[in-house]
């Protein structure tokens, strides 16, 4: 038994760091999850002279959407966004993240709009206070205005049938 | 005269601060404060890096945010709980001890304790054991004649 035991710990030592192998050190957990989402008021980008305020979402299911116009991952996102929208299951309102005013209109126009309502947050904020640190960033808000998701990366096909979409149909139901 | 002068010069320093206030960033003492700070908080885009070096656009806000709480009057502790609650543990350069982090403080400490344990059974083992190799008077007679021959016969 005595001679096994050093091949029985590295199996142990072997176990950990194969799964270690598989996490992806980028995606760090938000401690906001179950919390009340961080309340902003801002600008809204397609008239600046509107503000729109989270807490107007009270009683609804929705998505936050983290992006801008300089952010790579967005343009792999956004088909993603447009299908989504098509399908009105759920309301997607943008937030346009450290981004010009032009630019993310150019955005919108060149690519379409899946958007709801962008609001921006020009010096980054809105961003700090929802512990965002790489776009594009999603937030699933439940009705009572609680961060039930974050979807750290691009929103893709696969993460919208296996996660987001059932737990917006589990939210919903609420 | 002689008073007056003393008062002049007592007064000086309230003069010297009459210019107008400094950019936070031209402080020196807050700009220190912020950086001792940083450099034990993790920037969350290049993660090996600290928050006073990194030149990521989010550490450059954060680093903004920090010295933005600072002159609000937060306390050190105040402003880490901050970001901790923003962006998780995961900002601390140094995991604090909770029950999901007792692996990772005492898990050395179990393998060490574990490889000494291991040893000292060995040893014991080895002690009780019959010691091997125990020549039998005519062997160890061999083994003298092979060791006494002389050099050069063994070419």
């Amino acid at each position: 038994m005595m001679r096994f035991w050093p091949f029985i710990v590295f199996v142990i030592l072997a176990a950990f760091l194969y799964v270690g192998l598989g996490l992806n050190p980028h995606e760090v957990p938000s401690p906001l999850i179950d919390k009340p989402a961080p309340a902003f008021t801002r600008p809204q980008l397609l008239d600046p002279s509107k503000n729109f305020s989270s807490e107007d979402m009270k009683g609804q299911v929705w998505l936050l959407n983290v992006w801008a116009s300089w952010c790579v991952s967005c343009r792999e996102e956004h088909p993603v966004l447009m299908a989504l929208s098509r399908q009105h299951i759920v309301p997607i309102y943008g937030l346009d993240y450290k981004d010009k005013d032009e630019d993310g209109k150019a955005w919108l126009r060149e690519k379409g709009d899946p958007y709801t309502l962008v609001s921006t947050d020009a010096d980054g904020h809105v961003g700090i206070d929802y512990g965002v640190y790489g776009v594009p960033e999603t937030y699933l808000i439940d009705k009572q205005g609680v961060i039930r998701y974050k979807q750290i990366g691009a929103i893709t096909h696969e993460n919208l049938q296996q996660k987001i979409l059932p737990l917006i149909a589990e939210l919903q139901a609420k | 005269m002689k008073y007056l002068l003393i008062i002049l010069v007592c007064l000086l320093p309230t003069f010297s601060y009459a210019g107008e206030a400094k950019d936070l960033a031209e402080d020196p003492v807050l700009e220190q404060r912020m950086v001792n700070l940083a450099q034990n908080l993790r920037c969350l885009v290049c993660q090996n890096e600290s928050l006073a070096s990194s030149h990521a656009d989010l550490a450059k806000d954060l680093r903004q945010e920090v010295r933005d709480k600072m002159k609000q009057g937060m306390s050190d502790q105040e402003i880490i709980d901050f970001l901790v609650s923003k962006y998780g543990d995961f900002v601390l350069f140094d995991p604090p001890m909770k029950s999901y982090t007792i692996l990772l403080w005492y898990g050395p400490f179990a393998l060490l304790l574990m490889g000494l344990v291991g040893l000292v059974l060995q040893m014991r083992k080895r002690k009780r054991a019959p010691p091997e190799n125990q020549l039998s008077a005519e062997e160890a007679q061999r083994a003298a004649d092979l060791l006494n021959q002389p050099k050069d016969s063994q070419i």
